[in-house]
Formats: structure tokens, C-alpha cells, sequence
């Protein structure tokens, strides 16, 4: 069978190639995806323990996860496009309102 | 008998704030309406609650109410609480009477001036806080009123406040008498961790002649620490610099408080302390050294005054050393006779001397003045026979008082002749000087200019009633003690055995005496002697040949510059004290502490601290995603390095 | 049927790598689709035939359908390099490999890879999640729901063009 490390390895892999993708892009749609990408990797992890302990639990919250991601790329996508209407950038440095 | 004293004390309260906070709004008629109606008030309760005390059964023991607790602290309790024996007595009966007779005086004098419902405010203030040190019953209470005093004297002396002068001789008085109150302060600190109580009762109960021995080293050092402060409020070396430049003052206020009742607070706190000096000889010798010393050194320099308050204000220091003459040889009750003489002659003294001022529009220099005797015929009177009182002649007030006081310097407990030599011969100074002040103000041919003589005239009857009826008490109030040497019996110094004589009997047991010596009666034949002497000089100097006075100051050039400078102790203190303290407040604790350290390093740099590290922070939330991103990432990175790591 | 793992891992992560390192927006979306698939087969092997299904129908068929459809609608052309921040330039490379070397760390610390495997498979169709969805989990379920519409309303509210 699978060792649960190999598959937990993978997991961290994907995660931190996310993570690297969330820090380094510019574009904010590039960024989006990398963050999927990081719900992803968790996601496996699930799978992985769910496997590996014999609980159906597992799954059942990657099901919620992939439900809420969906939920959230919706928004965050209405969100980018209202960004873009008015800042007509799509450039991560220029959204920087949050400024102090 | 506990309404009495309460109704005694409340009417000055009262009126000060009803003077104080609506009297700008009054005529000057309601003031003095409600100043001299307070005044008046408290003296009627004061002779009524001697009355009462007096009547009561169950003899002469001391009455001690307590109306509330005031301070409850840990071990420390003190009470409201108010002791009347037959020594609050007198000082009650003294204070206010002659306040209320000062108060009627100030009426006339006061009218001119500005502030009419201040100065009545102050004086009423005044004679609350005198009440209060003399009624109280424990130290603490005291306390109070001494200092209430105390702010007193500094607001009514610093009254003309618009005077530079004046605002700065209100200052010295209560610098230097802070210094006295320290002493004061640490004293009965002392007293609360010896006694573990501050009430008089207790403290004097505590002292039981078995453990007297043990504690003598603190109740001397207490007795010390107590006299400190009477040095500063009572005036007397080395803290007696500030009485003389008190005279800025208006001279009802000289009167009441720098002559009869604030500076004599020194005097009742060491006669009522007498358990504890009694225990203490060396405490006790110190309070006479130095009252005799005093009482010499400011003779010496009235000698030559020719300021007339300020003369009258170093006899002033001078008579006040010989009150602690009397209480530190042992004979406490001829202090306090004193006392009582004394607040009678020279308030007398003082508001004769302001009836002159008042006739010549403010002259002061007695060498400016002369021959008023024919225009001012009450003032002259009066001012007279208080100066024969003060000079001690037999038959007025003054010379059983002082007499009594001479008679303790060589005989009592712990008197000692040279003490009796220099006393006697001090009052033969002040006869001298005293004379010499009555001769130059209202003998001889005017000395002032033509328009200030034609319009001198006798002051109204608001301002000569009260000298008239001061002047009859500087002649009676001597005849309650009639000495032993003329068949009496003394009724005074009986009267106040109740109070002093366990010590006193006490300090007669323990002391080591050398043999009778003089008889009482040559005693008092020395010191008539000397005060003989003094009159005939003065009269010889100013009656007869005038020229002799500036002569004699040139023979004694020298002598004379030192005495005219007051012996230059206020430039000595200036150049010993309050330069470098100027020097150090200014370049070290004004530029330094101050400025750069709080200022600069505590105010500022706390404000700077923090808005460059609020400015250094805020580059974080830079809006930067990506940077939070990383933050985030960091965060997480090092927490789980912490966790990983092998401990 | 190990081996199909590692040959699915591999494609993932090249596919994430791809993902990153594109310029273009199409193209990175492009291999997300790659790495979602992959996972998918993983998903199989490891015994969750769902959430396999699951995931190539809601994710990869909708979710990056809605990316690349939006990338479509703003023309979102080549990336331009252009100034990071001065943290994630310094810092951001060792910390990625310290947090990786961190975790991987724990990771074999923590699960051997010799321990044992349990042998029997769960049933995971669709029944049985089914039965546990709406059994213990019935509550999250419902919430999710109205997340569910929340986002929706959300989406539409803010997507809309401005009245004129």
C-alpha cells in the first residue's frame, strides 16, 4: 500500500510550490490559483489520513472543502472583476489600499 | 461643656468663608459686622467654657472630648479630639480676647485699605487655626492648626501682595518657618514610634518614671526636634529672620499674630510638652540657652533700629526668649504667665504704633518723627504705659511676669545664674530701648516736615478703645500673681500646678543645685537695678543731650555698623544658604533634571519612542499582499521550528 | 498499482510547477486542470471514489471553467515582471525551503514509512458519504448551503456593472 508519508510528501510538496506561487506572482488571478492549489494539497492530506486510519471523516470534510472553495472562487472572482473595473490592473502591488 | 468648645471654635470658621467667598460683594460695614461679630462670638464661648470649666466639679482635670475619629491607619487612630485644662484656659482666654480687641481696632485702620473683606477673611481664618493648636489634643490636630497658622501669617503678611517687598518677606516667613516644621514633623514621627499613639493623653501616660530612664536619649531627641520647630515659629536664633521683614504686613497683623498669639504656638507646644522635657534636662537647658541668647542678641540689635515696628518686632523675639527662658529652667507657668502678659503689652504696642503710622500718612523712621505727645494724647498714653509694662516697672503687668521668669533663670529646677545675669541685664537693654523708642516718637520738637505735622491727629475712637482696654489689662493682668517677695502668694503659677507641677516637682527632685545664692528679693532688686539704668541712659541720650546718640556711633563706629547690619546675619544666610541653593536649583535641577532629563528625555523621548517605533511598525501593514503573505509564511516557519526543535 | 501513484505525484508536481512558473494566466490555469486530474487519480488509489468524482466534476470542471472564463473576460495577458516587495525577495525563497524542510521533517519523524497500513479499504461511495452527510454531519451541511447562496448573491452583487 501507500505509505502514509509518501502521500503526506506529496501533500507538503504541492503546498509549498502553492505557498511559492502565493508569495512570488503578480497577477492576481495567478495568485487565485496557487491558493487553490493550496487547498489541494490539504485536501490530499485528508485523503491520505482518511485512508490511513480507516475514518470516512476525512472525505467527508475534503467534500465541505471542495463546496467552500467553490463558494469562494465565486466571490473572489466577482471580487476581481470589480477590482479591475475600477483599478484597471491586474498587478497584486497595485491593489495596495490596505496601506497605513 | 463639648458644644462650648466647638461653638468657640466654629464662628471665625464660619465668617473667614462667608468673608471669603461673598465679602467682595459686601459693604465694608457687613465685613467688619461679620469678621468682628466672629471674633467676638469666639471670645463669649471662650470665657463661657472657662466659666463652665471652671464651676465643674471634680476639680481641676483636664477635659477631653472626642467628636470623631479623623485618621484610622494601621496602628495609627487620631481622633478629633479637644483638650481643655486650665493651660487652654489661659491661651484661649488670651487669644481671643485680644483678637477680638485687634479685630475692633482693625475696623478703623483697615478702612482705607484695599481688600477690606480679604484682610477680615484671613484674620478670622487665623484665629480658627490658633484655636484649633490650642484646643487640640493630640499632636496631629496641632499640627493643623499649626500650619494653618502658619499659611495665615503668609497670607496676611504678603497681604500688600502688589509690594515686592512685601510678597517676599511672606515667602521668608514661611520658608524659614518650614525648616522649624520639619523639625517639628520628624518630632513627632519620632513620638508615634516611641508611644505607637499621638494623643496627649496617652503619650504623657506612657511615660511612667520607671521607663523614663531607658527612653531619656529619645525624649530628648523629641524634646530637640520639638524646640526646632519653636525656634522657626517662635522665632528664635537662628530661625528668627523672618519677624523683622514680617512688618510688611499691615499692623493688626503684626499685632495678633507676630506679638501675641502665632509666635507664642512655640511656646505652648514646649509648656505642653511637659511631660516629655521633663524627662529630658538637656532638652530642657537647650530651650533656655537658646531663649537666652536670643533674648540678648535681638536686645542688642533693637538698640539701634529706627524703624519702629521693627524694633518693636526684635523685642518681640526678644521677650519670646524669655518665655523659653521660663519653661527651660523648669518654671513653665512663668512662661506662660509671660505669654499672657506680654500678648497684651505688646499688641498694644503694635496698634499704638500703627495709630502713629496712621497720623503720619505711613512714616515709619522714628527719626522722622517727635513731639506727639500733645497731638495724639491717647495713643501716647497708652503706648506708654505698655512700654513701662514691657520695661518691667513694679506695678504693671510686665514686671511680675518677667520677675517671675528672672527668679526661675537663678532658682528654678534647672536655673543657673549666669542665665539670671544675662536675662537681667537684657532687661535693662530693653528699658533702654523701649524708652528710646517712646522718647524719639513723642518727646521733643517734631522732626517730620511742616505739612505731615499740621495734619497729625489722634486716631478715631474705633482705633483708640481697644488701646485703651489693652492698656488697662497690660496693667491689671500682672496682679493674678503677686510674688512671694511682696506677701503673695503667686495665684498663677498655683492656678496652673494642676497642670505643671508633677514635672516641675519632678525636675526640682533630679537636678543637682548649688546653694541658695540671692534671696529672691535681691533678685529682683538686681534687675530693677538694670532697668533703672536703662531709662536714665535713654533719657539722658534723648531728652537731655541729643547730640549723644550720633556721637556715641561714631566713637563705636564699628560696633554700631555691625549692630544697625543686625550682625549681617540675613547677607551671612543669603551667602550661606540661599545662593548656592539658587545656584544648584537653576544650573542643576532647573537645566538639567528638569529640562533635559524630564523634559527632554522623559516627555519627549517617551512621545519620540514611540511614534518612531509606531512609524518603524507601520512599514508592515504596507497593503503589500504578497507581504503579508510572507509574514504569514515566516510566522509559521519559526513557530514550527520552536516546536520541532529537540527539547 | 503503487507505481501509478508516483507517476500521478510526479505529473502533479510538475504540473504545480507549471502553475507558478507561467507567464500567462491560460496556461497556468491550464495545468492547474492537470494538477486536479492527477490528484483525482490519487484520490482513487488511496480508496475515496467520491471525492474523485467530486473533485474532476465540481473543480475541475466548474471552478477552473469560472478561472479560465474570468482570465477570458479580462484579458489577462502576460505577467510583467515587475517590483515584489522587499520581504518576499529576500526572504521568500529560504523561508519556502525552510517551512518545506520543516514539515517534510515532521513528517518522516512522525509516519514512518515502514508502519503498517491498514489492509481493508473503507466503502467510500457515494452511500456511504451520503449516509454520514446527512447523519453527522447534517448540520455543517446545512450551513454549507447557505454559504452556498451567500456566495451566490455575493458574486452577482459584485460582479454587476455599475447603474449608468
Amino acid at each position: 500500500m501507500i505509505p502514509l508519508s509518501h502521500v503526506l510528501t506529496l501533500s507538503v510538496i504541492l503546498f509549498v510550490i502553492g505557498a511559492a506561487g502565493f508569495v512570488f506572482r503578480t497577477n492576481i488571478i495567478t495568485v487565485f490559483m496557487c491558493i487553490e492549489l493550496m487547498l489541494n494539497a490539504v485536501n490530499l492530506a485528508f485523503i491520505g489520513f482518511s485512508r490511513h486510519l480507516g475514518n470516512l471523516d476525512g472525505q467527508l470534510f475534503v467534500f465541505f472543502v471542495i463546496v467552500v472553495a467553490a463558494a469562494e472562487a465565486a466571490v473572489g472572482l466577482a471580487i476581481i472583476i470589480a477590482l479591475y473595473r475600477n483599478r484597471r490592473s491586474l498587478n497584486i502591488e497595485d491593489l495596495n489600499s490596505m496601506k497605513m | 461643656m463639648e458644644l462650648l468648645l466647638l461653638l468657640m471654635l466654629l464662628p471665625p470658621l464660619v465668617g473667614a468663608t462667608v468673608n471669603g467667598l461673598l465679602g467682595r460683594r459686601f459693604s465694608q460695614a457687613a465685613v467688619s459686622l461679620v469678621g468682628c461679630g466672629a471674633a467676638g462670638l469666639s471670645m463669649v464661648f471662650a470665657l463661657l467654657a472657662a466659666w463652665t470649666y471652671s464651676s465643674s466639679t471634680g476639680g481641676p482635670v483636664p477635659f477631653i472630648h472626642s467628636y470623631f475619629t479623623w485618621i484610622e491607619a494601621g496602628n495609627l487612630r487620631v481622633d478629633y479630639a479637644l483638650y481643655y485644662d486650665r493651660l487652654t484656659l489661659v491661651m484661649t482666654a488670651t487669644v481671643t480676647v485680644v483678637a477680638f480687641l485687634i479685630h475692633l481696632y482693625s475696623r478703623g485702620y483697615m478702612e482705607r485699605e484695599g481688600g477690606y473683606y480679604r484682610f477680615f477673611s484671613h484674620l478670622n481664618l487665623f484665629l480658627f487655626m490658633m484655636l484649633t493648636l490650642v484646643t487640640a489634643a493630640s499632636y496631629p490636630l496641632m499640627f493643623v492648626g499649626w500650619e494653618g497658622v502658619g499659611l495665615c501669617s503668609y497670607l496676611l503678611i504678603g497681604f500688600y501682595f502688589r509690594k515686592k517687598s512685601a510678597s517676599d518677606a511672606g515667602k521668608k516667613a514661611f520658608i524659614v518657618t518650614r525648616i522649624g516644621d520639619a523639625g517639628f514633623t520628624i518630632g513627632v514621627a519620632l513620638l508615634f514610634w516611641t508611644f505607637g499613639t499621638l494623643n496627649f493623653q496617652d503619650v504623657f501616660a506612657g511615660i511612667t518614671p520607671l521607663h523614663a530612664g531607658e527612653m531619656q536619649g529619645t525624649l530628648t531627641a523629641i524634646g530637640i526636634l520639638f524646640f526646632l520647630g519653636a525656634v522657626g515659629k517662635s522665632a528664635q536664633i537662628p530661625l528668627y529672620i523672618w519677624l523683622p521683614d514680617a512688618m510688611e504686613g499691615p499692623t493688626p497683623v503684626s499685632a495678633l499674630i507676630h506679638a501675641a498669639t502665632m509666635v507664642t504656638a512655640g511656646v505652648y507646644l514646649v509648656a505642653r510638652s511637659h511631660p516629655i522635657y521633663s524627662h529630658a534636662p538637656l532638652a530642657l537647658e537647650v530651650v533656655a540657652v537658646i531663649g537666652c541668647l536670643t533674648a540678648f542678641f535681638a536686645a542688642t540689635i533693637a538698640l539701634t533700629q529706627n524703624d519702629l515696628k521693627r524694633m518693636l518686632a526684635y523685642s518681640t523675639i526678644s521677650q519670646l526668649g524669655y518665655m523659653f527662658i521660663g519653661c527651660g529652667v523648669g518654671a513653665f507657668a512663668a512662661g506662660i504667665f509671660h505669654l499672657m502678659t506680654h500678648a497684651f503689652f505688646k499688641s498694644l504696642l503694635f496698634l499704638a504704633a500703627g495709630s502713629v503710622m496712621h497720623a503720619l500718612h505711613g512714616e515709619l523712621d522714628m527719626r522722622r518723627m517727635g513731639g506727639l505727645r500733645h497731638k495724639m494724647k491717647t495713643t501716647f498714653l497708652t503706648f506708654s504705659i505698655a512700654t513701662l509694662a514691657i520695661s518691667g516697672l513694679p506695678g504693671l503687668s510686665g514686671f511680675f511676669s518677667k520677675d517671675e521668669i528672672l527668679a526661675g533663670a537663678y532658682g528654678g529646677p534647672l536655673g543657673r545664674p549666669w542665665l539670671y545675669w544675662l536675662a537681667a541685664s537684657t532687661a535693662g537693654l530693653t528699658a533702654f530701648y523701649m524708652f528710646r523708642g517712646l522718647f524719639m516718637t513723642f518727646f521733643g520738637s517734631p522732626r517730620m516736615d511742616a505739612e505731615t505735622a499740621r495734619h497729625a491727629h489722634e486716631s478715631g475712637s474705633k482705633m483708640t478703645v481697644p488701646l485703651l482696654v489693652l492698656a488697662l489689662f497690660s496693667i491689671i493682668a500682672g496682679d493674678v500673681s503677686w510674688p512671694k517677695a511682696f506677701g503673695g502668694t503667686e495665684e498663677f503659677d498655683r492656678y496652673l500646678d494642676p497642670v505643671f507641677k508633677p514635672s516641675e516637682e519632678f525636675l526640682r527632685a533630679s537636678a543637682h543645685h548649688a546653694g541658695p545664692g540671692l534671696s529672691s528679693g535681691a533678685l529682683m532688686m538686681f534687675s530693677l537695678l538694670f532697668v533703672a539704668a536703662g531709662i536714665l541712659v535713654a533719657y539722658w541720650f534723648y531728652l537731655k543731650a541729643t547730640d549723644r546718640p550720633a556721637r556715641m556711633a561714631e566713637r563705636f563706629s564699628r560696633l554700631y555698623t555691625i549692630l544697625i547690619h543686625k550682625y549681617y546675619v540675613d547677607e551671612l544666610y543669603n551667602w550661606l544658604v540661599v545662593r548656592p541653593l539658587h545656584a544648584v536649583s537653576e544650573k542643576v535641577l532647573w537645566r538639567r533634571v528638569d529640562a533635559q532629563v524630564i523634559d527632554g528625555f522623559m516627555v519627549n523621548g517617551t512621545g519620540e519612542v514611540m511614534a518612531g517605533a509606531g512609524n518603524f511598525l507601520r512599514r508592515i501593514q504596507s497593503g503589500n499582499l504578497r507581504s503579508y503573505a510572507s509574514w504569514i509564511l515566516l510566522g509559521a516557519t519559526v513557530w514550527l521550528a520552536y516546536v520541532l526543535w529537540p527539547h | 498499482m503503487v507505481v501509478l501513484f508516483y507517476i500521478c505525484a510526479a505529473l502533479a508536481v510538475t504540473a504545480a510547477l507549471s502553475v507558478v512558473m507561467q507567464r500567462t494566466p491560460v496556461y497556468s490555469a491550464l495545468s492547474l486542470i492537470v494538477v486536479l486530474c492527477s490528484l483525482a487519480a490519487v484520490y482513487l488509489l488511496l480508496g475515496a471514489e467520491f471525492i474523485a468524482m467530486i473533485q474532476v466534476i465540481v473543480y475541475a470542471g466548474a471552478i477552473m471553467v469560472l478561472f479560465v472564463f474570468v482570465i477570458m473576460l479580462l484579458n489577462a495577458g502576460r505577467e510583467s515582471s515587475s517590483r515584489r516587495s522587499r520581504m518576499a525577495r529576500w526572504l521568500g525563497a529560504p523561508l519556502i525551503a525552510a517551512f518545506l524542510l520543516e514539515v517534510l521533517l515532521t513528517i518522516w519523524r512522525q509516519f514512518p514509512a515502514k508502519s503498517a497500513t491498514p489492509s481493508a479499504p473503507l466503502d467510500a461511495g457515494p452511500a456511504a458519504i451520503g449516509h454520514l452527510l446527512f447523519r453527522n454531519y447534517v448540520l455543517p451541511f446545512e450551513v454549507t448551503s447557505i454559504l452556498v447562496l451567500v456566495a451566490i448573491l455575493g458574486a452577482v452583487v459584485l460582479a454587476k456593472k455599475e447603474q449608468e
